[in-house]
């Protein structure tokens, strides 16, 4: 039960989609001009990462691991290593369940499937929901209930940016920004903010002591510096202690 | 430029400066960010990248004419798969460690807006040729952004560029450092990447005002 607490809580926050790796970008800044496209398109995110996810870690574990195929029983299948197909696999399930999902909207609700308008079919070529099939690959989560609830999470953690930066957009129409920065340009630095923001959450389920500095340091290669200076600290504390 | 044409010298140039996908038809931003703390890294998947729509672009457009245009996002997509796999595969084999640090972002290709952008828009309609250079030029104009993010970010937060400490000695304090610079580590961080486009978008138009917004 805590893996999945931790689990859930990490995806929203300290990974979140958009401010931490950058995905789904494209439709994140495309549909982010007003408050109801971007909750629509938000949902229909979540939906699609909450079946995409789980399908793909089937298929990723029952076919495409090293010596997943052993389950068939055919003779010299428990060598295969498939997972250079994982691309095409993994994309082959994406597009067709946009596809389904499209057809579903269109049924259900008419308006929303008019709002969204292009961007309905461009979910397939999201990157956030590519994107959560491959960390869901790289990161080797254990079972198919964590990968249901990281696709759900990561999916929320997306909602909420969306939600976020077009509320902000909303407002922002009635400021004087420069003229070149209007538009695109402030977009982006608003979302880097934010995303310095969210670095805040970096701490959260750990209480940020050196077992969470080592995890990100896993993740994001780039905080290296930081990783070395808390060594040096160490190295200067075990010194000081020699000392005394 | 004696073998091109005007017309198509001009499919590779506009890209690269007011045409940009990435600071103007805002494609391709995902992976375009997440690589750059490293200008090596950068530099590599501006050429994977080039390599995908380039020849990705040749082979839709030598397919315009077969394919159905109900499923054509699906041919699309395998198009780009395939071509993804082959640079994931070259560069597990000759690059590990590259290959390590882009992670999934190699994958990531796949979903790039600008290849999609770019088949939709000019490989469906257009031959071989002319769809080789479109292709190689939009990759260009992307490689271009990426770069100089790279180039900032790793100059500012690492001191290096490529790998090679440029500015001097972090440690024993020579160069830039012995009069009391200090590695800025906040630009290896992920939103300073957004922020650093933003202060290139805002360059870009403000010294070429057709492209303000609004």
């Amino acid at each position: 039960m805590i893996e999945h607490i931790e689990l859930f809580f990490k995806s929203i926050f300290i990974d979140n989609m958009v401010f931490a790796v950058f995905l789904g970008m494209c439709s994140y800044l495309a549909v982010s001009k007003k408050v109801s496209t971007a909750v629509g398109l938000g949902a229909a995110v979540i939906f699609v990462l909450a079946i995409t996810v789980p399908l793909n870690w089937l298929l990723d574990v029952y076919i495409l691991q090293p010596g997943a195929l052993k389950w068939t029983g055919v003779e010299g299948t428990a060598e295969l290593d498939l997972s250079f197909l994982s691309f095409i696999m993994f994309i082959a399930t994406i597009a067709t369940m946009v596809q389904l999902v499209e057809i579903v909207v269109e049924k259900f609700s008419p308006s929303l499937y008019n709002s969204l308008g292009i961007f309905l079919p461009l979910i397939a070529v999201n990157c956030a929901i590519l994107g959560g099939s491959l960390f869901m690959q790289s990161r080797e989560i254990p079972t198919f209930g964590l990968a249901l609830n990281y696709g759900i999470s990561s999916g929320i953690g997306w909602f909420l940016a969306i939600l976020a930066i077009a509320a902000i957009r909303e407002k922002i129409r009635y400021s004087n920004v420069p003229g070149p920065l209007r538009g695109l340009g402030i977009t982006f630095i608003i979302t880097g903010l934010m995303g310095i923001g969210f670095l805040s959450f970096g701490g959260m389920l750990t209480g940020g002591d050196e077992e969470a500095a080592e995890e990100t340091q896993e993740q994001v290669e780039i905080q290296e510096p930081m990783e070395q200076s808390t060594d040096e600290h160490k190295e200067l504390a075990d010194n000081t202690k020699t000392i005394q | 430029m004696g073998i091109l044409s005007k017309k198509d010298s001009k499919l590779i140039t506009d890209p690269l400066a007011d045409n940009n996908p990435i600071t103007i038809q805002v494609l391709g931003i995902c992976s375009a960010l997440a690589i750059t703390a490293e200008l090596k890294a950068s530099l590599v998947m501006g050429i994977a990248v080039m390599f995908v729509l380039g020849v990705g672009n040749v082979v839709i457009s030598l397919m315009r004419n077969i394919i159905p245009s109900k499923i054509r996002i699906i041919v699309q997509l395998i198009v780009v798969a395939a071509l993804v796999i082959i640079v994931d595969q070259v560069l597990k084999a000759y690059a590990y460690e590259l290959s390590k640090t882009l992670s999934v972002f190699v994958g990531l290709i796949i979903t790039n807006c600008i290849i999609m952008g770019r088949f939709e828009a000019f490989a469906l309609g257009n031959g071989p040729w002319r769809s080789f250079l479109d292709g190689i030029g939009n990759a260009a104009g992307y490689a271009l952004i990426l770069v100089a993010v790279g180039f900032f970010r790793e100059l500012l937060g690492s001191g290096t560029l490529f790998g090679y400490p440029v500015l001097g000695d972090a440690i024993e304090k020579t160069g830039v450092y012995s009069i009391g610079y200090e590695n800025n580590g906040f630009m290896l961080m992920p939103p300073m990447a957004l922020i650093i486009v933003g202060l290139i978008i805002w360059a870009q138009r403000s010294r070429n005002k057709d492209l303000i917004e609004d």
